[in-house]
């Protein structure tokens, strides 16, 4: 519901990549956020609401990170294609903020520029002002404000600082553009090819002014060999063009860059009136950090020990709160049956909903974790340097550097990975990548590998400091790795062959990651996983309590009301199935019910085992501890032995049971044809790898 | 001396001559980071397995592959 006296507007904000825009945008709106996406592009849509005081609401569109107008990238599309209204059901923005990196002035102002020259009503941030200063760059923002005709509010996004004065400019700013003329000079020849060109548009085409002059710099630059695919415009039009191509080529001019350097040109000339560069630096502290985290040694050592502690730390840290959960969960559960009279009701509530979802929050702890390192890796400035340090062996499967980046957010979750596949520019890499990209070790897999690394991985120590645990959790990472880069690069080879890509990446200089926007998006998260929790896990854990306690039988033993309930009985019938990679009929209740998502393959398991025990007094057995005791009624042998621990665990590394991801994946390559492919691919890799190591672990006498 | 940017020693710099790469968008995008005749660059260090590289342009970091920078032409400044 909108307030009716409210006049409500659309602000967007843009700038270049790592020039402090999210956290700005975080600070502007708080939690006042929503993540969406844009209808037709699978380009991710958040917008905020600003409070600008007096009743005035207005609705800030958070744009992707772009680098110029013309774009190079799903991403960098959208940016433009908003900023410029030419995107369907999505209003254009009244009121531009271009974020600028105070400490990179010049490569900012390209953009600043080109916004201007659209005629955009434009507010200027001009953030990280400290670090300019540091750099002993001084910015004269009264200087620029007249050099570029805008309203410039210096910032400093990460302390707070210029936020409330940014408002303000908000709320004053009228949101008529001022029809500014275009700042930088083009040289007289190309000057005066491009006026003809532009009056020749706005007569064939009714263009106005401004659009003409765009689309005169497009086809001024354009290779003359593309001329005629350009069927839009007028054939007289394209005559010209050609003529123009041969005159300016003859002169001597390159089409491409003279537009560009024109307008560098224009940027210096406003550079030398506003900044004062007062001492000559030496080394940053950034180039110092970067001499070890890029050293041929040291490089590697610090990666992986980052991804050690990390890990470990995922491990241990997170044993405490994981514990105050459990705790917390069993106490409601003993409320609960002290309250509920004993019957069905009673073992619905405590057995099914919340025994299912205790098992799946409980990981709650780790998966925060998880997100807060990625957070403080990508906020710091770290994960280019992964990108750029890992960039050759990524070429070696013919991918790019940046496909690292996708591949280690997938580590996370699947589907911010696969998102964050839209900066890669070459559309094969891409599907590749998107392709490979669950193989990670995503955070859903956390609750299974811990699950059974707690009940089958012996409590030893690896050389003095590492934990069995933790170093089989690591394995299990690489594992997915491992598996993910093979197959990049076997698809590279066969499906989708293409040349290795271009790599053109900027390494921003390391930050301090902002504390509130790490929590913010650690708040994000634990919502989404919450309510999937509270939805999809709850309503999974009550089907599943129903099919594994029903039919009833009659004075039956737990584990004999279990194999012939419904669930028992499914279990059975891809027993065979799953008998050759050594599990069991219960296990099969667990993969079929966790096609939805892994996570809830832990939950189920609690389920089965919760209902199986309930009729002992010692209702507080641990799961681990019953899925060792657990043992075949007939032949007494145990259901799970090391072996099946890891073969299960293998089996959830390589396969995809999660169809939020197949979702992604169908919106982003727009059909079912790649998901499907991709279900395929990895059930088969899955299956021959579990099948592979049981066999072999059975010959090696790891059987019992 | 001219010679293409990927020749240059770490720590080395040169005066961008010539953008020769072959597919337009990618010109169009190192143009527009500032790879533009004239402009001073740096090669600052390779990565560890000896590729890609990296750079310092108009105060910041860029990365690109060697085959890319074979494509930039500059003249070696002492």
């Amino acid at each position: 519901m909108r307030d009716q006296h409210s006049r409500v507007q659309h602000i967007a904000i843009i700038g270049n990549p790592n020039s402090g825009k999210t956290t700005l945008f975080n600070s502007l709106t708080g939690l006042r956020q929503k993540v969406g996406n844009y209808p037709g592009v699978t380009v991710e849509k958040k917008e905020g609401r600003i409070d600008l005081g007096s009743g005035l609401e207005v609705t800030l569109i958070d744009l992707p990170g772009t680098y110029s107008l013309t774009p190079n990238s799903p991403d960098e599309k959208v940016a433009t294609d908003i900023l410029l209204g030419r995107i369907q059901h999505t209003p254009t923005p009244q009121l531009v903020i271009c974020v600028v990196d105070a400490s990179n002035l010049e490569r900012n102002l390209y953009l600043v520029s080109q916004i201007i020259d659209r005629n955009r009503p434009v507010i200027i941030a001009l953030n990280m002002i400290d670090v300019a200063g540091e750099q002993g760059t001084k910015i004269n923002v009264k200087a620029l404000e007249r050099e570029l005709g805008v309203t410039v509010v210096p910032t400093v996004a990460s302390k707070g600082m210029g936020v409330a004065e940014l408002r303000d400019a908000l709320t004053h700013h009228s949101s008529t553009s001022a029809g500014r003329n275009r700042q930088w000079q083009l040289p007289e020849p190309v000057h005066e090819e491009c006026q003809e060109l532009v009056g020749l548009l706005q007569s064939h085409h009714k263009l106005t002014a401004n659009d003409a002059f765009h689309e005169a710099i497009a086809l001024l630059t354009s290779s003359t060999s593309i001329l005629e695919r350009m069927d839009r415009f007028a054939p007289e039009i394209i005559e010209h063009v050609r003529k123009d191509h041969q005159k300016l080529d003859f002169l001597g001019f390159d089409r491409q860059s003279v537009f560009v350097e024109s307008r560098y040109i224009w940027i210096k000339n406003v550079c030398s009136k506003v900044v004062t560069q007062s001492k000559q630096t030496g080394l940053t502290t950034s180039d110092q950090i970067d001499q070890i985290v890029t050293h041929r040694i040291w490089g590697f050592l610090v990666f992986l020990g980052l991804m050690a502690v990390m890990f470990q730390s995922i491990f241990s840290w997170a044993n405490i709160p994981m514990q105050l959960i459990a705790d917390g969960f069993d106490w409601a559960g003993a409320q609960i049956t002290a309250f509920l009279p004993a019957g069905d009701v009673q073992d619905l509530v405590v057995n099914g909903g919340l025994a299912g979802v205790a098992a799946v929050v409980t990981f709650l702890p780790q998966i925060l974790l998880l997100f807060l390192f990625l957070g403080v890796l990508e906020d710091s400035g770290y994960m280019a340097r992964a990108a750029f340090i890992m960039d050759r062996l990524m070429s070696k499967v013919g991918l790019h550097g940046k496909s690292f980046i996708p591949l280690l957010s997938s580590f996370a979750c699947a589907i911010p990975g696969i998102m964050a596949t839209r900066t890669i520019e070459n559309p094969k890499d891409r599907l590749v990548t998107m392709l490979v990209a669950p193989l990670m070790s995503c955070s859903a897999r956390l609750p299974v590998y811990t699950l059974l690394i707690a009940a089958f991985i012996p409590n030893t120590s690896v050389l003095g400091i590492f934990s069995l645990a933790g170093v089989t959790l690591l394995s299990m990472y690489l594992l997915g790795l491992v598996a993910a880069l093979t197959m990049a690069w076997l698809f590279k080879k066969t499906l989708l062959k293409s040349g290795t890509p271009i790599f053109i990446m900027e390494l921003p200089p390391y930050r301090l990651p902002s504390l509130t926007s790490l929590l913010m998006q650690m708040w994000e998260r634990s919502v989404l996983f919450l309510k999937n929790a509270g939805t999809i896990i709850l309503g999974v854990s009550i089907v599943l309590w129903f099919l594994a306690s029903y039919p009833r039988l009659e004075n039956g033993t737990p584990s004999q009301q279990l194999e012939q309930s419904f669930a028992g009985k499914a279990g059975k019938v891809i027993e065979p199935l799953i008998k050759p990679l050594g599990f069991d009929w219960k296990i099969g209740i667990g993969l079929v019910s966790s096609l939805l998502q892994r996570e809830v393959f832990v939950s189920t398991i609690g389920t089965i085992y919760n209902i199986q025990d309930k009729n002992s007094e010692n209702g507080s057995v641990s799961l681990h501890k019953q899925m060792r005791d657990d043992r075949d009624p007939l032949t007494g042998t145990p259901t799970f032995t090391v072996l099946t621990g890891i073969c299960l665990m293998i089996y959830y590394v390589l396969a995809m049971q999660c169809m939020s991801t197949v979702a992604v994946m169908r919106r982003e390559t727009n059909g079912w044809k790649w998901p499907l492919f991709q279900i395929g691919y990895m059930t088969v890799l899955a299956y021959s790898v579990t099948f592979v190591v049981y066999r072999v672990g059975l010959v090696w006498g790891f059987g019992g | 001396m001219e010679v293409t940017l990927n020749l240059l020693r770490p720590g080395e710099k040169g005066v961008i001559r010539r953008l020769m790469s072959p597919r337009p968008q990618v010109r169009q995008r190192l143009l527009e980071l500032g790879i533009i005749t004239g402009a001073l660059i740096e090669l600052v260090r390779t990565a560890p397995m000896g590729d890609p590289l990296e750079l310092k342009i108009n105060g910041y970091r860029l990365s690109l592959r060697r085959l890319e920078a074979e494509a930039i032409i500059v003249r070696r400044e002492n």
